[in-house]
């Protein structure tokens, strides 16, 4: 069954409004780990996220799927899901939701599984959850996906253990997990970080196909330019808690405006680089950021910050179908 | 899984010897030695030296740790001094009661700590979860003495709900099946002879079970914490399981690990305790035994205790490492 692909002007499957995550401990401030984030995700869409460590990657996806401790973490915006807002909807329902409508890969994917429940079961207990199948159906569901998924010898490595299995194997298990109960949205967090390279690039082959077989929309988080370059319609581009950019790929490849983006794209190896050619790395650190309250976070780390950087918040700001949070951005001819 | 079990029944083996050695070596390295002992009074150097000629203990201590063994595999433990009788004799006679009593407590300590524990940790923070850690801290702290008669006044002479000492009560004493009382009143329907049994066992139970118990809590609770917060439970999250399932299959039979390796190590603190709560309750089982032959230097008594000890310690640890290997099928293969 293969899903046809959607209109690109389809209501939006998930919409996410100034969603904003601060973490609260007695006796320190508040750390705003996601500080109002916008985007919208279409039917059978490919979405990427990217961004550097700690700039709310995992934290994002991790208030969308509910899954922050109630403690100690305070979460406001709003999050739509056909329409229907998951922030205030009741634990009960959102586990409903949770693995059928939406769900998870995460990027360790040995720590990810149960060490001590065989993957088969860990693959049937979330269809018997959501599909009501029974035990025989379930398993045989379970050998299918795990065949589908590219795993030798399915009907045998049902009763596998996750450490019998390669990294690869194991994350090839936790997208058929994922995928078992054909979700329409999937959250993949750094899914190729924990893996070798040449596994990585599998891995994402298989994603991507996995995901057009399925129909379902895809929000892939990376830090990694690299990946969101052969899978995602879309590019986010996240820094300290906000999108700073975003556009279609190849414009956001083509033409980075943002001078974090324009950094991000100098700082990646290409094997068509010119001879000579010096890889630049972004200065600084995220330690560095100023608080976007009334600043640019990225101003200390930034080639072309101005006065205004230090004294206003630059807003997002869409021109002809580009987000860009800047006062100074790259020329469009720079490139 | 079977050649697993083998490889450790037979790792099993060593452990004792060496055990056996220290438990040899030990008594003797006692000042006085079993001849002076035994002599008492009557003790003169000659006579010592007689007595431990015939002994056997002026021989080289290889050789006497060679004689020992040779006797311990044939079953021969020696003749008590106190009372004369074969000590195997005498040990058979009292361990129905020490293991009733120990199973009680330990019974007590897993089926009341396990659920404790989970629900600690899942009302972290909370009164339960306060309440519950003081708890743990009393209980590990007050000595078994000093809780056992504090319950022993209490309960059995202030209120007289319990009887104070002895497993039960003579008029009800139920015919002897297995020397296990409260067993034996089930198995010949004498239900009075049951009943009476488990009230004489309540107290002298509760009170050895206090210190595993509050072992137990702790560990479970911070077992439990600790899994709570892995990835795989989050990943059980994001699936959107029943939390019955995300607790029972994802949080508690990964947090049993370590808490059935500190259940094994209990048990070897638990036989330490029951000699105390056993003086307490008057039991007569075998922490008697072993107090009496301590204070009255009865060698061959000890050395079998001792022994006995040593084999239940590493046969409980063997049972815990099954068990482990049941849970988690990591440890099968290394
Ligand atoms: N439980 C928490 N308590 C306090 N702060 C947190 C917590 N979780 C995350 N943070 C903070 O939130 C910020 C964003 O974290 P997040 O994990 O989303 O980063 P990320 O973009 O996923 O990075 P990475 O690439 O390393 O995974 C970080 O600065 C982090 O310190
Ligand atoms: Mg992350």
């Amino acid at each position: 069954m293969t899903a046809p692909r959607p209109t690109p002007t389809a209501e939006p499957l998930l919409q996410v409004r100034d969603l904003r995550v601060a973490f609260r401990r007695r006796g320190e401030p508040d750390t705003l780990a996601v500080d109002g984030v916008s985007f919208d995700v279409a039917p059978g869409q490919v979405v990427g996220l990217v961004g550097e460590s700690g700039c709310g990657k995992s934290v994002t996806s991790m208030a969308i799927m509910r899954l922050l401790p109630r403690r100690g973490v305070q979460i406001t915006g709003s999050v739509k899901m056909d329409g229907e807002e998951l922030l205030t909807l009741s634990e009960a329902k959102m586990r409903e939701r949770r693995g059928r409508d939406l769900s998870m890969v995460f990027q360790d994917p040995l720590s990810s599984l149960n060490p001590v429940v065989p993957i088969g079961l860990q693959i049937t207990e979330v269809l018997r959850r959501h599909r009501g199948m029974d035990k025989e159906k379930a398993r045989q569901a379970a050998v299918d996906l795990l065949d589908r998924v590219g795993i030798p010898d399915p009907r045998r490595r049902v009763t596998a253990y996750p450490h019998q299995l390669s990294g690869g194997m194991r994350q090839r298990v936790m997208i058929a997990i994922a995928l078992a109960c054909r979700p329409r949205l999937l959250i993949a967090d750094e899914p190729t970080t924990a893996l070798d390279v040449t596994i990585q690039a599998q891995i994402l082959e298989l994603l991507k196909e996995m995901v057009a077989e399925t129909g379902a929309a895809l929000i892939m988080i990376t830090h990694d330019l690299g990946v969101v370059a052969g899978l995602c319609e879309t590019v986010n581009v996240l820094y300290g808690g906000r999108i700073v950019e975003r556009a279609q790929r190849h414009r956001l490849f083509g033409t980075p405006r943002h001078p974090y983006t324009h950094g991000l794209l100098r700082s990646i190896p290409r094997l068509d680089a010119a001879a000579g050619e010096q890889l630049e790395a972004i200065p600084g650190s995220v330690v560095d950021n100023l608080p976007w309250a009334h600043a640019c976070a990225f101003q200390p780390r930034c080639p072309r910050s101005v006065d205004r950087c230090v004294e206003v918040t630059p807003e997002a700001e869409n021109t002809g179908g580009r987000l860009l949070r800047c006062f100074n951005p790259v020329p469009a001819s720079a490139e | 899984m079977l050649r697993f079990v083998l490889r450790r029944l037979l790792q099993v083996i060593p452990t004792l010897l060496l055990l056996s050695l220290l438990v040899f070596a030990w008594l003797r390295s006692l000042p006085g030695g079993p001849a002076s002992a035994f002599l008492g009074d009557r003790a003169t150097p000659e006579r010592i030296a007689e007595l431990n000629r015939v002994l056997g203990l002026d021989q080289p201590v290889l050789v006497q740790y060679g004689r020992f063994l040779g006797r311990v595999l044939t079953g021969d433990f020696g003749v008590s001094t106190i009372t004369g009788q074969p000590v195997l004799t005498e040990i058979g006679r009292a361990l129905p009661a020490t293991v009733e009593l120990s199973v009680a407590a330990l019974l007590i300590a897993v089926l009341l700590g396990i659920p404790l524990g989970y629900l600690a940790a899942s009302k972290r923070g909370g009164p339960l979860d306060i309440s519950t850690i003081i708890g743990t801290l009393v209980g590990v702290a007050v000595p078994v003495f000093f809780l056992g008669y504090l319950l022993k006044a209490f309960f059995a002479v202030e209120l007289g709900w319990f009887p104070p000492s002895g497993r039960q009560a003579i008029a009800l004493d139920a015919t002897d099946v297995t020397g296990f009382a409260v067993l034996d009143g089930l198995l010949t329907r004498e239900w009075d002879a049951s009943w009476d049994a488990i009230l004489h066992l309540t107290l002298p139970a509760i009170t050895l079970a206090t210190i595993p118990l509050a072992v137990i809590v702790r560990i479970t609770r911070a077992s439990v914490l600790d899994v709570m917060g892995s990835d795989f439970v989050r990943t059980a999250n994001s699936k959107g399981l029943a939390p019955g399932t995300v607790r029972g299959r994802h949080v508690l039979r990964n947090a049993l690990l370590p808490v059935s390796t500190v259940i094994g190590l209990q048990v070897g603190l638990l036989l330490a305790g029951a000699v105390l709560t056993e003086k307490v309750f008057v039991w007569g089982g075998l922490g008697t035994l072993l107090a009496d032959a301590i204070t009255l230097k009865d060698y061959p008594r000890l050395q079998a205790l001792l022994l006995l000890g040593a084999l239940v310690y590493v046969l409980v640890n063997l049972l815990v490492d099954l068990s482990y290997a049941i849970i988690d099928p990591r440890v099968r293969l290394t």
